[in-house]
Order: C-alpha cells, then structure tokens, then sequence
C-alpha cells in the first residue's frame, strides 16, 4: 500500500491507469444500460417501471461504499499523517455526495408509482437523507477554514463520527420494518433476484464502481496539482517576488 | 477528580457571572415552542398530536445555539491552550465543559418543558415520560454537540457550520425521544425507547470526548 502512496509515483501510475479505468467504465455501463433497459423482462408487478432499480440500487451501493472509503482514508490520514489518504477522502466527498443524490431522486421517481408517494419518512430513506447532510457538512468543514490541511483533519474527524451511519443504513430494512423492501441481493442465503435482472444490477454496479475509481484517480491528480500550485505560489510569497497574477484571489483575501 | 470538579466549578462560576447570557437558551426555547400555536392554528386537538415532537425539535435547537460558545471563549482567549497542557487528561476537560454546558443550558430546558408541555396541551400521561427522556437525551446532545463544537474552532461562519454538522447526528436522539413520549400518551410500554436512548448517551459518553478532544488537538496542534 505505501507503495503507492508517493504522491510522484501516483501520478505516474494513475496516467497509465486512467484511459483503462474510464474505457473499463464506460464498456460496464453500456453494457449493464443495455441489458437494464432493453435485454431484461418487465417485471411481473412492477411492469416497465423496474428498470428504474439498475440506476437506484447501484446508486445507493455507491453511496455507502464512497462514505465507507471516505472514513477509511480519514482514518489513515489521522492514523498515519499521510497526505494523500487525506486528499482522497476529500476527493471522494463531492462524488459520494452525488451517488446519495441520484440514489434519493430513482428512488423518488421509483416511489411515485409503486408507493403512491414521491417521499415517505421510512427508515431506509430516513438514513439515506441523513447520509447525504453528512456528505454536505464534510464538504463545507473542509472548505470552512483558511488554511486548507486545518479542514482536512477537522473533516477527517467527521467522516469518522459520522461513519456511524452507515451500518444504521444497512440494517434499517431489518430494524423498523417499514415500506422499503429489504436486501435482496447480498444475502445469506444467496441472492433472491432473478439471473435475468441480477446480470444488469451487477454490471451497473462495476460500472458504477469503476467510474468512481476513474473519477477519484482524476480528482486526486487534480489535488496534488493544486497542493504543488499553492506551495510553489507560498515559496513565490516569502521570496518576495511578485506574484503571478494567475487569476486565482491574492493570499489572505479568501472569505 | 479535584481538578475536574475545579474546571467544572470554573466554567458554572463564568456562567453565572455572565448572568442571563446562558438563560437566552431557555428564552429561545420558549419563543420557539409558542411560535407553533401561531403557526398550525391553536386547535387543541392538533397541538396535543405534535406537542411532544415540537418540544423535542425546539429543544435541541435550543441546546445547538448555545454550543458554539463552548470552547470558543477559551479558544480565543487562550485558555484552552493552558488546559490542554494541564495534567487533567484532555477527554476529562471536554468531559467537564461538557457537563457544565449541560447544567447550565440542558437543565433550564427540562425545567421549562412541562410548563411548555402544558402550553401545548400535551395529555397528561406523556409529562413524567417527557422530563425522563430530556434527562437522559439532552446531556448526549451536549455530548454530541462538543464534537462539532470543537472542529468548527478558528473557522469561517462556525455557527452555521455547527448546525450543519451536529444536527444531522442528533436525529437518533429526537427520533427515541418522541417516541417514548408518545408510547406513554398512546399507552404503549415507552421502556424500550427510554433504554436505546440511555445506551446512546452511554456510547456517547464513552466516544465523544475523545473525537473531541481529538478535534481540539487538531484545533491548537
């Protein structure tokens, strides 16, 4: 795992892998829509409206796996002091963020016609909700102070505390039986889905899975990147050279 | 134990010699539960429905105004630096804050809340219910609150921040509050939410002061 973590040899590793990751992504999902939508049965109750399932379930997979590595790189930043474990739990925020969000509206959009209602206070889609206000809150503690590594540890707390959740997300179906139905596909008994519509779900879900592998690698260069610019701009500072005016605010007039 | 009781005793002395400062807890609590009345109409019927849930929502709005100010002072006057170099462990300072937050502001409220209660024409079976659940969930709130408290220090906009932070994390605590009140009103056994909320302020008891505590490390480091 150290490895990898030299923030030079990750940039080295990460162009190499990064036209793999996204062709990787993009063949999953196209072949995981095109079964979704045109290669899989209706189904027998729910009708055309069950393809809405291979967006929403792979979704709400990602949500909890992108918060679950969130607090897993928070913890080894804090344990370690490694930087770029840091930068990956802030790199992965926004696109966990995003997963909850698309998660929260299939399966609005998934409720209307099956439940009758856009939203209801069930205990799967209260945690959810209260996932995604975790997502926000980690977002905003991270940009919330001027000296940017200030954010990442305070941030690397939350993520922790916050991690709570998640388990409280898995076992909401089996703790408060309520509407939301419960898992189906990990269990112990092997899943209870159909092969038809299981082969779908699971190529989203890889698909989903790459992408967000894809997107981190691009987000983390773009960190250390930025990090390298700001260092460099800090040395130009107390060198007492003049700036380059490089459209970005001067030092200090940030907030 | 002397030095704890000492910070204790310090932080409940700056409390009262800043008099009403941290009775403004209360005062909102109170203007916010009687804003409801004026807001879904003064149907009894109604207002007995929502009361406990209404009381609970104000309450722990009431106790996240008054956390920014928990390690704040300190923080700016450099007090806290002193107490993080002092031989009582830092968990046992938050610990102390904490508790001295929760006599000043968690008290008052729970002392209101029958009144509050009787405002709403709440039915009487839920008031006994009412006082026991604020006394077991209101000191975890501060206990909660001290984790965001300590990691918005020496930030933009902390107050905003804080509620974004710590409110999302007490939703457990409205959720078995409530509903241990109305348990007893419907007349169902309430002994079961009354325990998960006395495990939760046991598992914040034991977690909390050291994630803040590890937040007020980061705060000074």
């Amino acid at each position: 795992m150290h490895r990898f973590a030299n923030p030079t040899r990750f940039m080295r590793l990460s162009a190499a892998l990064l036209p793999w990751t996204a062709g990787t992504a993009v063949a999953l999902i196209a072949a995981g829509l095109y079964l979704a939508l045109l290669g899989s049965p209706a189904d027998y109750q729910q009708g055309e409206s069950v393809r809405i399932m291979y967006v929403h379930v792979p979704s709400a997979w990602m949500a909890m796996f992108c918060y679950t590595v969130m607090a897993a790189a928070s913890a080894v930043g804090l344990i370690w002091k490694h930087p770029l474990a840091d930068l990956a739990a802030k790199a992965t925020a926004p696109v966990g963020a995003c997963f909850t969000l698309l998660a929260l509206v299939t399966g609005s959009l998934w409720g209307k016609p099956m439940w009758g209602a856009w939203w209801v206070w069930d205990a799967r889609l209260t945690s959810v909700l209260v996932l995604f206000f975790l997502y926000l809150g980690y977002i905003a503690l991270i940009n919330a102070f001027d000296d940017p590594t200030r954010g990442l540890k305070a941030a690397a707390i939350l993520a922790l505390v916050g991690f709570v959740n998640v388990p409280i997300i898995k076992f909401s179906v089996d703790w408060w039986n309520t509407l939301h139905q419960p898992a189906s596909v990990f269990k112990a008994d092997g899943p209870a889905i159909d092969p038809s519509m299981l082969a779908p779900l699971l190529l989203m879900g890889a698909g989903f899975t790459v992408y967000f592998l894809w997107v981190l690698m691009l987000r983390l260069r773009t960190e250390i990147v930025a990090a390298k610019v700001r260092a460099l701009r800090l040395r130009q500072v107390r060198s007492g050279a003049p700036a380059q005016p490089s459209g970005a605010a001067p030092l200090g007039a940030e907030g | 134990m002397a030095r704890f009781l000492s910070l204790l005793g310090r932080d409940l002395h700056l409390a009262q010699r800043h008099g009403f400062d941290s009775l403004l807890a209360v005062v909102f609590f109170i203007i916010a539960v009687v804003l409801f009345p004026f807001g879904v109409g003064p149907e009894p019927n109604i207002l007995a429905r929502i009361a406990a849930g209404v009381i609970w929502v104000a309450a722990l709005l009431a106790s996240m105004l008054s956390l920014e100010r928990l390690f704040q002072t300190d923080y700016e006057d450099g007090s806290l630096e002193l107490l993080l170099l002092a031989p009582l462990p830092l968990e046992l300072v938050v610990l102390a804050k904490v508790a001295a937050h929760w006599l000043t502001t968690g008290l008052p409220l729970i002392v209101a809340a029958p009144l509050l209660a009787v405002l709403l024409n709440m039915n009487g079976a839920g008031f006994a219910v009412l006082v026991a659940a604020l006394l077991i969930g209101t000191p975890t709130l501060s206990l909660i609150g001290a984790v965001g408290a300590g990691l918005v220090l020496g930030s933009r906009r902390g107050g905003v921040l804080l509620s974004l932070l710590v409110l999302p994390l007490f939703i457990p605590v409205l959720v078995f509050g409530v509903a241990a009140v109305d348990g007893a009103i419907a007349g169902f056994a309430f002994r079961s939410p009354l325990l998960i909320l006395g495990g939760m302020l046991l598992a914040a008891l034991a977690l909390c002061p050291w994630a803040s505590g590890a937040a007020l490390r980061q705060a000074l480091g």
